[in-house]
């Protein structure tokens, strides 16, 4: 028996040594041929962080700045990401631009439209405001001319459609710009309302769109994004720099303490100097976050450095893009929405994904030319009308667009426009067939976490995703799975109970305030039963903004 | 796609709700459903799913029945005195143990699927798969000899009261294969306890010239049609009317542990005359050869299952942890009270004993029983350990203990999930207040 210990740990040391040993032969021979291998190893990324080996932080990280390491949550990776590719970043255009009022939580369905229809509108002007805060006024993204006013259910207003100018863009020039120097927190407040760049600022708890009457206790800026396909910031600040900074000094002056700006400790490029010395800014601070998605998660962030408390307070939050576009209107005095936006897809032609330059709004048609058609017919056994089974050739969708990334994204038709916030478009296979023994089988091309897998043991594999659940809904079993993707110190599954039970105290007390949609996403894709934790969260979430 | 067109082609209305349970059960079984995504939420979903969690703990069982059915065959033997060696007679051991054993694996099965698919079709809703690993595992903690009709009970009263009463797969707040145990515990205690029901088909026979009775091997078709096929091998074969070796006990080590303790050594001469060691060796208890339940009795397959769901991330390493840890330390202190002679068994010796292991790797890690919380797991595990050692040594009546004491904490695992929840809560509102001045 002992003599049998004593083998075991012999051979585990031999092959350890072996390893070790081999790798850094492996390493002096890739050196010597100059490749780059700081970051080689001969173990997994997984195991690698599990022993503590691998890169702890990318070279552009200052030796003073602690790096905070999120041991939890999963990167899910996909084949088909966008790249640069041989032509760059593209520039798309689309002849129609649309704003769309129901992607901003808690607008009335009818908000009051400015412009007439068939009205000639310059790219800042006014469009609609939300008739419970008036003062917050929604602006057009480009210029041209307002000519649909698409409406859904009970007269409610779907989308503003406007007929974009075929060349260049006018801009509503903007007069008397705030002087940051000078001018007082209050009379920023109302420029910013009134130049349409206020909805891009948004409140925790509920992610509703920034009430201008309060001050946060800190705004933050997320300056990555760590969702599968997700968008380079990099890319849109590039050149921009100046703008930035301007809109950081902005936000640093609306802020009640800070503004808070959360860069990749261990991205693969550099991220830009502009968020790396963006601490020179009075009243901002610089953290660098290290660890699997959700980590570029903006709610993630503001849990560790000033979290959302139930007493009343709220954090604002926004995004690289609408610093750069409060900056350059605070320049320039122009309402410039043009970012950089991912489409990412293997349904795409090339089955590749790319980076366009675009403006808000845009038709998703334009970013989706040469894919192919997202319907297709198939045979199906339906009931007819004596109830006899019979053969019907049915139209079924094969490709689902998704603006936003595939975890937390909403499904668009190609007709639709890019939402508000997003940055990202997904498309995705529809997985509507069956698999024999689809949940026995030991590899089925699935992307997944899980080690009954031999995937799982392999997580930087990259595979092409589809829409099929993989099993039905059943009632929560498995404990401990979302925890262990969500770097929070709250109990997800706990909260979700809550919400079904209607237990308010509950709610707020497990910390539902923190939380919102994208990052409970994650936890809503290991989820081994199946559950529909980001609509019981939203629903939690107008529960408690009711009260 | 001509298998899916027959399934689908034979898909019965749903006005028929029994039938139509049926066949979905039987549906998704074969085929993983072509269910998408809605708009909202998740796009993609992980490839995990509960069928597949489930399957992977049935896995992880098959080593421990395997072993198992061979060992009811081995007990069988040794108790007739013949084949005594552990792979002796191999063939008509493993034979023997399969006999006694598919009835068994057929009526838990049968009759928890049944009830299962019945309460499906009344409330409308897909026959869940939670009973795959119940049906595995009631075999697997029941002694080999136990009455069908029993079993048959014993599973109707696990699955009805102490699952679908509450709802189905995930609703339980007692382990469902514990409940069915414990019910035979409780309803038929003495059917269960003494040397019968570890030995397996036997009956009185009455020898022929000196008319005294005699307990004797009894074989049906199910054994003896084996015979021919054995002697054309020329290996041995079943013979009706084996006698029992006489005055053998049959005690489990359990059972000799509470009444004489681990080792009761002659002063003199130093020989071992009574408790465990008189009877069965410390690597015998753990390889397995020894009388019990089918599933409990080989160690290393056990941890071999252990292992397993480890790895695949199936069960929680924080409550087979802190299990253990609860079990060792109670065992040391039992160990330095040294009140009675079962509490001086080694602590290290009780892990090889009785259905500890078994316990620890797939009854404590059910997920829907057990604390919720990590923390919570901890706390859990911990307990389970310690009051499972207490009713074991402690317990005069019975000297196992750890399905009560799983049903025990199974009881108070909310109570340690809510007290960690509120740890939670009142630090979010102690902070809120804080901040808020």
């Amino acid at each position: 028996m002992t003599w049998g210990i004593i083998i075991a740990i012999v051979l585990v040391l031999f092959i350890f040594t072996l390893l070790t040993l081999g790798e850094g032969l492996l390493k002096v021979t890739a050196s010597q041929a100059g490749e780059d291998t700081s970051d080689y190893s001969v173990l997994p990324t997984n195991l690698q962080s599990l022993l503590g080996l691998g890169k702890k932080k990318g070279e552009y990280v200052p030796d003073d700045a602690t790096v905070k390491r999120f041991s939890r949550g999963f990167d899910v990776n996909l084949a088909g990401g966008p790249s640069l590719g041989q032509t760059g970043i593209r520039e798309v255009r689309s002849a129609t631009y649309a704003l769309k009022p129901k992607d901003f939580v808690g607008m009335s369905p009818i908000p009051k439209v400015m412009p007439e229809l068939g009205a000639t509108v310059k790219a800042g002007e006014p469009l609609f405001y939300d008739k419970a805060h008036p003062e917050i006024i929604y602006a057009a993204p480009v210029s041209g001319e307002f000519i649909e006013l698409r409406r859904g259910e009970k007269r409610s207003i779907n989308e503003l459609v406007i007929l974009a100018d075929k060349e260049g863009m006018q801009y509503h020039k903007h007069e008397d710009l705030p002087n940051l120097e000078t001018a007082s927190r209050a009379d920023l407040v109302d420029f910013l309302t009134a130049s349409g760049a206020w909805p891009f600022l948004r409140q925790r708890p509920f992610d509703v769109v920034a009430d201008p009457s309060m001050t946060p206790k800190s705004i933050f800026i997320s300056t990555f994004d760590t969702a599968p396909w997700a968008s380079d910031a990099n890319l849109s600040v590039a050149g921009k720099e100046a703008a930035f900074r301007k809109g950081l000094e902005a936000l640093a002056m609306l802020s009640g303490t800070k503004v808070h700006l959360g860069v990749n400790a261990l991205a693969t490029e550099t991220p830009s100097d502009a968020f790396l010395t963006a601490g020179e800014v009075e009243g901002v601070e610089v953290h660098y976050f290290k660890g699997q998605h959700p980590a570029g998660n903006v709610g993630v962030h503001i849990h560790h450095i000033d979290p959302v408390l139930p007493n009343g307070q709220v954090v604002w939050h926004t995004d690289v893009h609408a610093v750069l576009l409060i900056g350059q209107l605070l320049l320039e005095g122009i309402f410039d929405t043009s970012r950089v936006i991912a489409v990412g897809g293997a349904e795409l032609p090339g089955e590749e994904g790319y980076y366009a330059r675009v403006h808000q709004g845009i038709h998703i048609a334009a970013l989706l030319e040469g894919m192919a058609d997202d319907m297709t017919t198939e045979k199906a056994y339906v009931r007819n009308a004596e109830g006899q089974k019979e053969e019907k050739m049915v139209e079924v969708r094969s490709i689902r667009i998704v603006s936003g990334d595939l975890l937390s994204g909403k499904q668009v038709e190609r007709e639709s426009f890019l939402s508000f916030y997003d940055d990202q478009v997904s498309v995705v296979k529809e997985g509507n067939y069956y698999e024999l023994f689809g949940w026995l089988v030991p590899q089925t091309g699935h992307p997944t976490r899980s080690r009954t897998f031999p995937g799982g043991f392999f997580p930087d594999t990259h595979y092409v995703p589809d829409t099929n659940t993989n099993g039905e809904k059943r009632a929560f079993v498995m404990t401990g799975e979302y925890e262990s993707v969500l770097p929070m110190n709250i109990y997800p599954q706990h909260v979700m109970r809550a919400i079904l039970a209607k237990d308010f105290e509950k709610m707020e007390g497990l910390g539902l305030l923190e939380l919102g949609e994208e990052d409970i996403a994650i936890c809503e894709y290991v989820c081994t039963s199946k559950q529909p934790l980001q609509a019981i969260l939203r629903e939690g979430l107008d529960e408690l903004r009711a009260q | 796609m001509a298998l899916i067109d027959f399934w689908k082609r034979i898909e019965p209305s749903k006005e028929n709700q029994f039938l139509h349970a049926t066949y979905d059960a039987f549906f998704t079984f074969m085929f993983k459903p072509n269910l998408t995504t809605k708009g909202k939420g998740v796009h993609i979903r992980d490839a995990m799913d509960l069928k597949r969690t489930m399957f992977h703990v049935v896995i992880a069982l098959q080593l421990c029945l395997l072993v198992g059915t061979f060992n009811i065959g081995h007990q069988h033997f040794v108790a007739l005195g013949i084949h005594t060696g552990f792979i002796e007679a191999f063939h008509l051991k493993l034979v023997f143990g399969l006999v006694q054993l598919l009835p068994i694996v057929i009526v838990a099965n049968v009759v928890g699927l049944g009830i299962e698919f019945y309460f499906a079709a009344r409330r409308g809703h897909a026959v869940e798969e939670g009973f795959l690993v119940s049906g595995m595992l009631i075999p697997l903690i029941m002694p080999p000899d136990i009455p069908l009709w029993m079993l048959a009970l014993a599973v109707a009263f696990a699955v009805v009261i102490g699952k679908e009463a509450f709802g189905g797969t995930g609703m339980n707040v007692l382990n469902v294969a514990l409940l069915a145990r414990v019910f035979i515990f409780f309803a038929y205690p003495t059917e269960i306890s003494g040397d019968g029901p570890w030995v397996a088909a036997w009956t009185m026979f009455e020898d022929e010239t000196t008319k005294v009775l005699y307990k004797g091997a009894d074989y049906y078709w199910a054994h003896t049609m084996f015979n021919p096929l054995f002697e054309a091998a020329g290996w041995s074969t079943f013979v009706q009317g084996t006698p029992f070796v006489a005055g053998y006990s049959g005690a489990t080590p359990l059972a000799l542990g509470a009444a004489q303790g681990w080792a009761q050594v002659d002063a003199a001469t130093g020989e071992v005359t009574g408790g465990i060691l008189s009877q069965y060796s410390a690597l015998q208890m753990w390889m397995g050869g020894i009388p019990g339940c089918i599933g409990e009795t080989s160690k290393p397959a056990i941890i071999f299952g252990a292992i397993f769901l480890l790895i695949t991330r199936v069960a929680s390493w924080r409550v087979m942890l802190s299990f253990v840890i609860g079990t060792a330390l109670t065992g040391m202190i039992f160990n330095a009270w040294d009140a009675t002679v079962f509490m001086n068994v080694p602590w290290y010796q009780h892990f090889g004993m009785g259905g500890l292991l078994f316990a620890m790797a797939f009854m404590a890690t059910d997920p829907v029983t057990a604390a919720q919380t990590n923390r919570g797991k901890i706390i859990y595990g911990f307990l389970i350990g310690f009051f499972g050692m207490v009713i074991r040594v402690m317990n005069p009546a019975y000297a196992e203990g750890w399905m009560l004491a799983i049903l025990l904490m199974n009881v108070f695992a909310p109570l340690v999930d809510h007290y960690v929840l509120e740890g939670n809560i009142s630090k979010r509102l102690k902070r809120a207040k804080e901040y808020a001045k």
